[in-house]
């Protein structure tokens, strides 16, 4: 008996030796959970979601869009437009028409080293982004500012090549601090292996928000702590751990144990993971879905002559019932898409034809398109040809593949025979989408911005070809003259309800022609610990923890 | 002794220069490039933007002079830059060699204290109760898929009875070394689980084929004592055929785990290399690929010294043939 006492004792003890109550009892520190690590933290090379992330809780951008989708300053003390004064439509030296925007840059912000943001920050970050062989990857906005004019250490104009609707934001504008990288741009094409970003990104003057990077593990976490200099609200939270766990089931299992308190809804689980999660475990979490900007659709290759008919085109989005996909495969948290515009973008039509799921429809337009017999449960046309097209997505996304089936199984009802042929990310992105190698369909998601002018995915000088290297993202290959010209227009439309108009033809356009079916607006789940307050997602690419420091504990 | 080392010195160069070059052609015969993976990130990025990022990282050349350029700097000392990791390729790769060689290690070494014991006990106890049992316990762990096993074991210890973390490598610095072991108790558990089955099977499949021989009759004849038997006349033998599959091991444990390190979110050789082959990361795919290769040529080498010392029969002379 006394033995067994012993051994239960020690036991005891053991246990209570191994286990170690998570940090976060204490409510000052927070551990999050995301799938993905960044390759560099250079706000301007290389673009990618995870460094987006970790940078937001870090530094702040001149401009963003907030949660409502509203362009506010962060960095500026106040917006430039034409209405205000700040901004005046020029013309540029060669003729075009252009505009010079001022901002004036808030008069307490620093780097975490004391050193004041200025304008030698702005005219630093200018001369990386226009040099061509800095590494920066996308170089449209240092092409179109081609001049700055310095006021004072805080002031500045922009001139731009071009004026659009969008003259003011100028969110990729991330600034790189002079005082620290300036010498390490004495050499340009060795500048990206030597940006202190990468060589010493634990440097306090990197950072110009609430909190700045302590600690770097390479593949497993990043360790944030307040910055001292920070100019707004003292942030809550002593610590902030990001961990990088790449598989969701173990994220799933890190949550649950305590090893994170929350899962990133930018960088997480799928919605049917969350809506799963939820089931069994939602009385313990904060779970809120949040509607956002990945578009979920199928590209059309209008190259094939089957897909080149409108008609069998209809008759594909009227044959799948996408409602039902929502509701079941996502419990309705997913809304179908109708177009490529998000219903919370102020430029949504919601006044268009939709395509309801109608089978009688989508047989009576394939009859109409010539696919009239029927033969073993497939039509076929008069020349004997088979109705089949291939379905492609990424392999290994459970989401899509369930999707995949589910529409194989709708389109055989009406007589279509799709052929799924999935391939491995790194393979469909690499060549098969960018280079239009894909036969029929490519289910994929478009990630945009609020108001995001679709130019570079409907524009016929967008279709990527060998000689234009590839680049643009209109893989349908859709060519219609009037869209090219709307879009044209709407860059330039500064007046919003003209602008509105032209929003609600190219959507009208896109609906009829029909290049894409839309399926619908991805959620972001974000699973939080109940004591979580002040997070509020915004569903678009300037992600959440831009807003940190109004994170807290309840009470 | 030494023209087998000069020997074998020659083929790893050669082994290792064929490689390089097999892997370099391999990575760039794959579909899309670095560049095509930064347009599906950026839509934004331009025609221009894309000839010029191109020409930037020299993807505009062939393949060849590619192969060539990174050659001829590889033999200098400069095996280049990591472009997923944002550093040097070599001190991209020392620390997901340390964690890979201790979490591999650790679990190698395990594995082989439990399997070669347990193999031998079950040798020397054939169609028992204990061999049937190691026998069972052996298949259950080969049979079992590892990733699985290592999200039960995180739901065992870690989400319902919270004694062990679920994953990482722990916060360095905070709790001290006791801490940084706990994150390694799981993914330790889960390599050790797969791979002590295997060897346990090939430890007793040797030891009963040596147990069978004549002079082990003889040594019992002669009146030695069973452990003496075992242990001195037939483990020596019975460890060649081992000793094989281990070497073969020895390379693994530098190419990482990559299932376990993912589940584990161990930031391993494993998931380095695949990382690195998906992001289109030439200069580290290529030096991690061949180190492993190097690793696994030292093994091998090893296993060979192993024979000669194991059997004085064998020389190096047989050992090259």
């Amino acid at each position: 008996m006394r033995s067994r006492f012993r051994v239960a004792l020690c036991a005891l003890a053991l246990a209570g030796a191994l286990w170690s109550p998570s940090a976060s009892a204490a409510k000052d520190e927070l551990v999050i959970g995301i799938t993905q690590f960044p390759s560099t933290f250079h706000p301007n090379i290389d673009s990618m979601l995870a460094k987006t992330y970790i940078l937001a809780f870090t530094r702040r951008p001149i401009t963003t869009y907030d949660k409502d989708w509203q362009l506010v300053c962060m960095l500026c003390v106040r917006l430039p437009t034409i209405d205000n004064g700040l901004a005046v439509p020029e013309t540029t030296p060669d003729g075009k028409k252009g505009i010079a925007v001022t901002y004036t840059l808030r008069g307490d912000a620093t780097w975490g080293d004391g050193t004041p943001v200025s304008t030698q920050d702005v005219l630093f970050t200018w001369e990386i982004g226009r040099h061509p062989r800095a590494g920066v990857g996308n170089m449209e906005l240092y092409r179109s500012l081609y001049k700055i004019d310095v006021k004072d250490a805080k002031t500045f104009t922009m001139h731009f090549d071009k004026l659009t609707f969008e003259y003011n934001a100028i969110n990729d504008f991330r600034l790189i601090p002079a005082h620290l990288d300036r010498k390490n741009f004495a050499d340009p094409v060795a500048y990206k292996t030597r940006t202190v970003f990468d060589t010493d990104t634990v440097n306090k003057g990197l950072f110009n928000g609430p909190y700045r990077i302590t600690e770097v593990v390479t593949g497993s976490h990043v360790v944030l702590e307040p910055n001292p200099t920070w100019w707004g609200r003292k942030p809550h939270f002593k610590r902030i751990v990001v961990r990088i766990v790449q598989n969701t089931a173990a994220l799933e299992a890190n949550l649950l144990s305590g090893n994170i308190d929350m899962i990133a809804g930018e960088l997480g689980l799928t919605v049917d993971q969350a809506f799963a999660f939820e089931k069994r475990h939602g009385d313990k979490f904060n779970i809120v879905y949040k509607s956002g900007l990945i578009y979920e659709h199928i590209d059309l290759n209008l190259s094939n002559p089957i897909l080149n008919d409108v008609r069998v085109r209809r008759a594909l989005i009227h044959g799948i019932d996408r409602g039902s996909i929502s509701d079941k495969l996502f419990a309705g948290r997913q809304p179908v898409a109708h177009s490529n515009v998000n219903p919370l973008d102020w430029v949504y039509a919601d006044d268009l034809p939709r395509y309801a799921f109608d089978p009688k429809t989508a047989a009576t337009l394939l009859d109409d398109a010539g696919w009239t017999e029927k033969r073993q449960g497939f039509r076929h046309n008069k020349k004997g040809e088979r109705l089949t097209l291939e379905l492609m997505t990424t392999a290994g996304n459970r989401t899509r593949e369930l999707v995949e089936q589910v529409l194989q199984s709708h389109w055989k009802a009406i007589g279509i025979d799709v052929r799924i042929r999935n391939e491995a990310p790194r393979v469909f992105f690499g060549q098969t989408v960018t280079q239009r190698k894909f036969t029929g369909l490519a289910m994929f998601a478009w990630i945009s911005a609020p108001e995001s002018v679709p130019r570079t995915t409907l524009h016929s000088a967008h279709i990527p070809t060998e000689a234009n290297n590839y680049a643009g993202q209109n893989y349908t290959g859709f060519k219609n003259a009037e869209v090219d010209q709307l879009i044209e227009s709407i860059e330039v439309e500064l007046d919003r309800a003209k602008r509105r108009k032209l929003w609600h033809r190219l959507q009208e356009i896109y609906v009829t022609e029909l290049p894409v079916i839309p399926l619908y607006f991805r959620a972001e789940p974000y699973i939080m610990p109940k004591w979580l307050t002040g997070l509020e997602p915004t569903g678009h690419q300037d992600p959440s923890p831009l807003w940190v420091e109004n994170w807290g504990v309840k009470p | 002794m030494a023209r087998f080392l000069v020997h074998r010195l020659w083929q790893s160069l050669l082994v290792l220069g064929l490689m390089s070059f097999v892997v370099y052609s391999l990575i760039g015969l794959m579909p899309g490039d670095p560049v095509d993976l930064m347009i599906t990130a950026d839509p934004k990025i331009t025609s221009e933007d894309a000839a010029r990022l191109r020409q930037l990282y020299g993807l505009d050349k062939p393949i060849v002079e590619r192969y060539g350029n990174w050659l001829m700097a590889a033999v200098s000392g400069d095996f280049g830059y990591s472009r997923l990791f944002a550093k040097p390729v070599m001190e991209a790769l020392k620390p997901a060699l340390a964690n890979t060689v201790l979490l591999l290690g650790l679990s190698f070494a395990l594995a082989l204290a439990i399997a070669l014991p347990a193999g031998i006990i079950a040798a020397t106890r054939p169609y028992s109760k204990l061999d049937y049992a190691v026998n069972a316990l052996a298949f259950a762990g080969i049979s079992v898929p590892s990733f699985w096993l290592g999200l039960m074991l995180i739901v065992v210890f870690a989400v319902l009875l919270g004694v062990l973390p679920a994953g990482g490598t722990g916060e360095l610095g905070k709790g001290g070394v006791w801490d940084s072991l706990k994150f390694l108790v799981l993914p330790v558990a889960t390599l050790t689980i797969a791979s002590v089955g295997g060897h346990a099977r090939y430890m007793r499949a040797a030891m009963i084929e040596t147990l069978r021989q004549d002079y082990i009759r003889t040594a019992r004849a002669i009146g030695a004592g069973e452990t003496r038997v075992v242990l001195h006349h037939a483990l020596r033998n019975a460890l060649i055929p081992v000793v094989t599959i281990i070497a073969l091991d020895f390379g693994n444990l530098f190419s990482g785990a990559l299932i376990t390190e993912t589940i584990f979110s161990w930031p391993g050789m494993g998931r380095l290399i695949y990382d690195s082959v998906m992001g289109n990361d030439f200069n580290l795919a290529l030096v991690a690929l061949l180190l492993a290769t190097l690793l696994t040529l030292i093994g091998n080498f090893l296993a060979d010294v192993a024979y000669v010392w194991l059997d004085p029969r064998i020389s190096f002379r047989e050992v090259e043939r």
